[in-house]
């Protein structure tokens, strides 16, 4: 693969090698997830959106005519945009105060963040199983209730009248599953904040919650806008943790696009869907990419 | 200076319980689970609820000799080492491109690369159901791997780019020098500087896998994962079946974050940047 022009190419000083003297190669190491992406990521976009748009009679909108004017659709938008709505916001400031708690502890910083991080390993689905052996009828808030004297026999938690109780167990479980990842990006990103700054800031005055705000916060953007758009999105699939929880009693949008794929069998309206979660998705990430847009030449 | 000196203990304590409630917070729902999961099928159904576990076995043997439990355990496990070799073999070179050349279109190619976390990708599967029938992937592991690539790829090139991008260019010049290839200076040289990180962002990957679970029931019907074994028996299984089931997911991913755990905060710390 190594030419020689390639081995006196590399003998220049700049840090990376100019494109003309490393001729096609990285181009050729690129071409393998490339062409991967555009087979596995880009053509099957296409056909979903092909799916959702197409008839019998050429493009149509009756896909999104019928999803629309299923008697669950308004109900499943609802749900998962006020899940979103719910969890997400708790889940920064849950995040920020973990990773501000980290990175000022003096002793055993590396098992306590490794404690805070266990969740991201945790799939959705059993961080609701987790959930559903203490929401359960004979589960855990049951026993403890009992054992405190406040409950005379197990209450239902999780049932289809109860949909209150199962969102605010879905909240419970998707706080607890997920903040872990808005946790890890977030302390990476306070570990990339020149000490000086706070430390110039100290001299000058400032208490430490003015430093958080002043200093800390607005050079925390970058990863907080990462951590943002990464976590609404995934929140808009939430799916498993639902599923587990609230069976059908709770509809949300991916469950919904699951129900039609699969109970219904109607591939085109579950494509419709998964447009709908798709627009909501990319609506959001535009949203956070403008409102903590980082100014030019204002990184660290 | 009295009272600043209680403040600051006062700040201590608050921040010393803090992290304290909150590692309860993480801990103690998984210690539910496996408190359910190593007591006896009866534990598992008492009411009130003992919070100790007996140490039982019997629940697990249930789950392992259930019907289907080791053909979707050994499915995760090979859909997962699938996506493992296929997002580290096809994202390492390109994240070396990325770490060492200029070139024209890098920039598209890192914006298709951000462009992939901005999209639900297990909707994906929908399509790729239809089309793994026409040429014969349908309900295969390799399938599945294909599809569980795509989520894993985006993070094996960020992180392998910030793995070169953090090995000095004048290394790999220096065993120029010396006479060796780009080809030797990369397997002599870069690679066993990067090895350790290759090999945790390959976990990452295998995660990732391991815990999918929407793309997993979508496009498996005979061969199922471990997780869209449980989300397709949520309705009949009982109870302690499915809590030993959410156990057994859960193990591997808290030993694997556990091995990954240096590596997790440098890869975001660079994909930001």
């Amino acid at each position: 693969m190594a030419s020689p022009d390639l081995a006196s190419g590399g003998r220049t000083a700049s840090k990376a090698i100019p494109a003309m003297l490393a001729g096609g190669l990285p181009y050729l190491l690129l071409l393998p997830a490339t062409s991967f992406l555009a087979i596995f990521f880009l053509y099957p976009f296409g056909l979903v959106a092909w799916e959702a748009f197409s008839g019998a009679g050429g493009l149509t909108l009756a896909h999104f005519q019928t999803m629309a004017g299923n008697w669950k659709f308004p109900q499943a938008v609802r749900i998962t945009l006020l899940l979103a709505l719910a969890v997400v916001p708790l889940q920064t400031v849950l995040a920020l105060a973990m990773a501000v708690l980290v990175t000022k502890l003096r002793q055993g910083r590396d098992l306590v963040l490794y404690v805070f991080t266990i969740p991201l390993g945790v799939s959705d689905l059993a961080a609701g199983l987790i959930w559903l052996a203490i929401f359960d009828q004979t589960g855990f808030l049951n026993s403890a209730l009992y054992a405190l004297g406040v409950i005379d026999a197990p209450v239902i938690w999780l049932g289809y009248q109860s949909k209150g109780v199962i969102f605010a167990a879905v909240m419970l479980a998707e706080i607890w599953r997920a903040t872990a990842i808005m946790l890890v990006i977030l302390v990476s990103g306070l570990g990339l904040i020149p000490k000086e700054y706070g430390e110039a800031a100290e001299v000058f005055g400032a208490g430490p919650w003015q430093r958080f705000r002043r200093i800390t916060l607005p050079m925390l953007r970058p990863s907080l806008q990462t951590a943002l758009i990464l976590r609404t999105i995934l929140a808009f699939e939430v799916f498993a943790v639902v599923a587990t929880l609230g069976g059908t009693n709770l509809p949300v949008l991916m469950g919904e696009t699951y129900h039609w794929q699969f109970d219904l069998q109607d591939g085109h309206v579950a494509a419709a869907l998964a447009m709908m979660i798709l627009a909501i998705s990319i609506v959001f990430t535009l949203v956070f990419l403008r409102v903590l847009r980082v100014p030019k030449g204002a990184g660290v | 200076m009295k009272d600043v000196a209680t403040i600051r203990r006062r700040g201590r304590w608050l921040a010393g319980t803090s992290v304290l409630f909150l590692c309860a917070w993480v801990l103690g729902p998984i210690y539910l689970l496996f408190l359910n999961a190593l007591s006896t099928p009866g534990d598992v159904a008492m009411f009130p609820k003992r919070w100790l576990p007996s140490f039982d076995f019997e629940n697990l043997r249930f789950f392992v000799g259930f019907e289907g439990v080791l053909g979707a355990l050994g499915n995760s496990a090979l859909v997962a080492t699938l996506t493992m070799v296929l997002s580290i073999g096809l994202g390492a070179p390109a994240g070396y491109a990325l770490s060492r050349f200029e070139f024209r279109g890098k920039g598209t190619f890192r914006l298709l690369v951000l462009m992939t976390r901005a999209f639900p990708l297990p909707l994906l599967a929908l399509p790729l159901a239809v089309l793994f029938i026409r040429v014969g992937l349908d309900d295969s592991p390799v399938g599945l791997a294909l599809v569980h690539t795509t989520l894993a790829l985006p993070f094996a090139v960020l992180i392998t780019f910030s793995l070169f991008a953090g090995v000095p260019v004048e290394l790999e010049e220096a065993s120029w020098t010396l006479g060796c290839t780009r080809l030797q200076g990369l397997r002599k040289v870069i690679l066993p500087l990067v090895l350790p990180g290759i090999a945790a962002s390959a976990i990452f990957a295998f995660v990732i896998s391991w815990n999918e679970v929407f793309a997993a029931s979508v496009l498996t019907v005979q061969h199922r994962t471990l997780p869209a074994f449980l989300l397709q028996s949520l309705d009949v299984s009982p109870l302690n079946l499915k809590f030993a089931g959410g156990a057994v997911l859960v193990v591997p991913a808290l030993i694997f974050i556990f091995a990954v755990r240096k590596y997790l905060f440098a890869m975001w710390g660079i994909a930001n940047r």
